[in-house]
């Protein structure tokens, strides 16, 4: 591989020179280089806390670099307002987005920059040019819409056309599938392509290695804020971009000894709940994890697994039917008494309901076990066992910053809070560890770590039942992969013979064939 | 460079500077009424610290305020806005009254019966509304502020019944026998010359002290405060949020109701009819946000209030308003309010 030089003085579109950005004596960036080409999608790939935001952030004229130059279209720029960035053709789209709910689509889009009729907004207008931007690049989004009334791909959609509607050439998007199903992620690398054949540039923030190799055509690459090297999409492999974005070899193969399964520690038995509307969703469930062994259900979401395992979490109550922990009913206890009958769980939302924020990450480790005896005597907290322990678990599970037991669950990185979790729910060391969505925005480094956990769980005897929308992690982690479907189980199948299209079909409501 | 930043970073720099900005605000309004604001502040500092007995009097104006202000912040560090220690306040100052008009029995006993009365009426008051909030899902603003009122009545109504009520006309009670007097001994009142010193202070600060180690040091404390951040995590993690709020809206109440006990046993004596609310409980908030929600912090807020309240009530002499002090008080909150965006703007400052 090596640097590939690729400039190509007349369709450069943004090129950035030596960026550096110290905020005090932290070098989030230093001497970053970047070049985009007109028409070219442009991945920018590091892990978590690499730098990657603040080097768009300075693009954007969100920040103003310390040091290092950009020149648009060949010329040199100063970039020191979002405004100015607008005006130059740059347009961003944030990973969470700005969109004003009870609004509808075109209203959003003009929102800030109205065009007026005398003195009133000309929407009629608006409409049909948002219209025709939503045809040109196939987009299919309804001007009319209201905001809270369409999905999270839609809405992304309104995002990227109210950049361009302000007459972007160079579109920044951050993480932009970071809470897309795999469907409307399809549909925006589509739009991606759209997008570039019209000449448009196209600068991806991902940590997402099959993203890229699907939709990018460069990729640079940046560690601990320096810049690694820019390559072609199509001469490297997912394995390398991993190795070139940690530093290291990744595994991906996740390392299980075999194991013969034990006795059943979690029996479901005809499971019947209701969603948050009242609607019937969960419509007898049964399903059975033992020692052991890790099952994984896979599923679309809103068949019925977030209402399970908020049944089976204590934060739900199921209507009727039977939860069997080791061979007792403990169907709609609360939290602490299902906790406390051996039932952990790492939840899907981090920060609802796994952390809180506000808390240091030492009190966040204890946050079910304040109460024993190593951690409080006669409802007094012993701070310095509590801090002993966190150091502990920080040194452990490599959280990061190391040191980091006093600071706030909420200033640490995505990455590093699910590390907090983890630490905390595996050190349970309960019977069963139900893990949802475990890996949800993380990198590979930390992927491949929390796999690591989930298996020697498993390892040691426990049971796990493993939640995921990822069809790859349900795959390679599970010894049984059970498919839930409109609230019951349509089928099941041993971890090793599972193919991607035959799970896939039952997971669309497809019966197992025989 | 560190240590300048650290105090960029401390929360006491823009306190102070929103106290000074509160002070230039006052000054404004005084010069367009036409006072000088070089006399009134004078007057404010002297009529406050020129004699020893107008210090005693500064901190027994800051006893009750100082309870209100820890009400507040406690609720605060929890998760709810009490604007309803206004109404445990009062119940708390009426509780202590009947049971010092009535009971008679020795003051070894007579005492910690009246502020126990005060106390659980705080509570009661309190825990009630607690109680709507989350078994019927009633705002809990909305509900503090209804009792508030319906103390407010209450107490008017009470004090109007024949066996408490001042014979020979007063809109007000008899006075709290002399074994409810929190008072403290004749000869140190003598000595400082001021006939109301009493023992208000000390369990304010005690109660300060208190509310910080319940906050900080134990399990009761880690679970109200995990409610308080973030509820949802909370009952992941199996703490009973419900029983939480309760709980904490309870002590709260406790701290609103005290405050009204000093301000009866060891004050006032007696309580009057109300023509419009005292404000203990809504000067409590300001307290509370001039601490910044620690209970230690709330003694000093306290006594600095407390000493703007009686230094504020000499205005008068010079002929200033003595509103000047609520300007001031109102000035300092807002100024806090968006010392955030001081601290942002100084930081950057200092970043490369």
């Amino acid at each position: 591989m090596g640097k590939t030089s690729h400039v190509d003085q007349k369709t450069v579109a943004i090129q950035m020179k030596d960026i550096v950005k110290k905020f005090g004596d932290f070098v989030a960036n230093d001497h970053i280089n970047l070049t985009v080409h007109k028409g070219e999608v442009h991945a920018i790939l590091g892990e978590n806390g690499a730098g990657k935001s603040t080097l768009m952030n300075v693009l954007y004229g969100l920040y103003r670099p310390t040091e290092g130059e950009i020149y648009v279209g060949g010329q040199p720029v100063h970039i020191d307002t979002p405004k100015k960035a607008i005006e130059l053709g740059i347009g961003m789209v944030h990973q969470h987005f700005m969109l004003v709910q009870p609004y509808t689509v075109t209203e959003n889009i003009i929102l800030g920059m109205e065009p007026v009729k005398g003195l009133k907004v000309d929407l009629d207008s608006a409409k049909e040019k948002v219209k025709e931007l939503s045809e040109r690049y196939n987009m299919q989004v309804d001007p009319d819409a209201k905001i809270e009334d369409i999905s999270v791909g839609m809405q992304q959609r309104a995002e990227i056309l109210k950049v361009l509607y302000r007459g972007a050439e160079i579109l920044i998007l951050d993480e932009p599938t970071a809470s897309l199903t795999p469907q409307e992620i399809e549909e925006l690398i589509e739009i991606i392509g759209h997008l570039t054949a019209d000449g448009k540039s196209v600068i991806l923030i991902t940590h997402k290695l099959k993203e890229i190799k699907a939709s990018a055509d460069y990729c640079t690459i940046i560690r601990q804020g320096k810049y690694i090297q820019t390559v072609k999409v199509e001469d490297v492999t997912e394995n390398d971009l991993a190795s070139m974005m940690v530093g290291r070899d990744v595994e991906f193969v996740v390392e299980k000894k075999d194991m013969k399964p034990g006795e059943v520690v979690l029996d479901i038995k005809n499971l019947h709940g209701k969603d948050y509307r009242g609607v019937e969703i969960l419509k007898g469930l049964n399903l059975n994890v033992r020692k052991g062994e890790i099952v994984g259900l896979a599923g679309v979401d809103g068949n019925g697994q977030t209402e399970l395992v908020e049944i089976l979490t204590g934060l739900r109550k199921g209507d009727s039917g039977e939860i069997y922990m080791n061979g007792e009913n403990v169907l709609n206890q609360t939290p602490r008494a299902l906790f406390d009958k051996g039932i952990s769980s790492i939840p899907a939302d981090r920060q609802k309901h796994g952390l809180v924020l506000d808390f240091s990450v030492a009190e966040n480790l204890i946050l079910q076990n304040f109460g024993e005896e190593k951690f409080s005597k006669k409802g007094i907290l012993d701070k310095k066992s509590i801090l002993d322990h966190a150091r502990d678990l920080v040194g452990k599970f490599d959280i990061r910053p190391s040191g980091s037991e006093g600071k706030p669950a909420g200033q640490l990185s995505g990455g590093n809070q699910q590390k907090v979790i983890i630490a905390r729910e595996v050190t349970n060391d309960k019977e069963l560890l139900i893990a949802v969505n475990p890996t949800r925005g993380l990198d590979v480094g930390a992927i491949e770590f929390v796999h690591k956990y989930i298996v020697e769980q498993r390892n040691k005897n426990r049971a796990v039942l493993l939640v995921s929308f990822e069809l790859d992690e349900i795959m390679s982690l599970s010894d049984r992969i059970e498919v839930i479907f409109d609230g019951t189980i349509s089928g099941s199948m041993a971890g090793k013979d599972a193919d991607e299209n035959t799970l896939g079909l039952m997971m669309a409501g497809g019966k197992q064939h025989g | 460079m560190d240590e300048k930043k650290s105090i960029l970073n401390s929360n006491a720099l823009y306190t102070f500077i929103a106290i000074l900005f509160g002070f230039l605000v006052g000054a404004l309004f005084l010069l367009v009424a036409g006072i000088s604001p070089a006399e009134a502040y004078m007057k404010l500092f002297t009529g406050v610290f020129s004699k020893p007995k107008f210090i005693a009097w500064a901190i027994i104006y800051a006893s009750p305020l100082i309870f209100t202000g820890l009400s507040v912040a406690f609720s605060f560090r929890t998760g709810v806005f009490n604007i309803g220690a206004e109404g445990q306040f009062v119940v708390g100052s009426l509780s202590a009254a009947v049971v010092g008009i009535l009971v008679d029995v020795p003051m070894i006993i007579h005492i910690p019966l009246c502020i126990l009365a005060a106390a659980a009426a705080g509570a009661l008051w309190g825990s009630v509304v607690g109680w709507l909030k989350v078994k019927k899902g009633i705002n809990e603003v909305l509900l503090f502020i209804m009792f508030n009122w319906i103390a407010f009545y209450l107490s008017n109504y009470v004090v109007n019944l024949s066996s408490i009520h001042k014979e020979g006309g007063g809109e007000a009670t008899k006075d709290i026998l002399a074994s409810a007097a929190i008072l403290l001994p004749e000869p140190v009142r003598k000595l400082t010359g001021c006939s109301n010193v009493n023992f208000g202070i000390f369990m304010a600060v005690a109660a300060a002290v208190l509310i910080w180690f319940l906050i900080n040091k134990t399990t009761l404390g880690y679970q109200l405060r995990a409610v308080g951040f973030n509820r949802n995590a909370a009952e992941y993690g199996g703490i009973n949020s419900n029983q939480a709020v309760m709980t904490a809206m309870a002590i709260s109440g406790c701290l609103a109701g005290l405050g009204g006990a000093v301000q009866v046993l060891g004050m006032s004596m007696r309580i009057s009819q109300f023509a419009t609310q005292e404000s203990f409980g809504f000067q409590g908030i300001t307290v509370a946000l001039i601490a910044g929600s620690n209970p230690i912090g709330c003694i000093f807020s306290g006594l600095f209030y407390g000493a703007m309240k009686y230094g504020g009530s000499k205005l008068s002499l010079i002929n200033a308003p003595s509103e000047v002090v609520d300007i001031i008080m109102g000035t300092i909150i807002l100024f806090i309010a968006v010392s955030h965006v001081f601290k942002k703007l100084a930081l950057k400052g200092k970043r490369g």
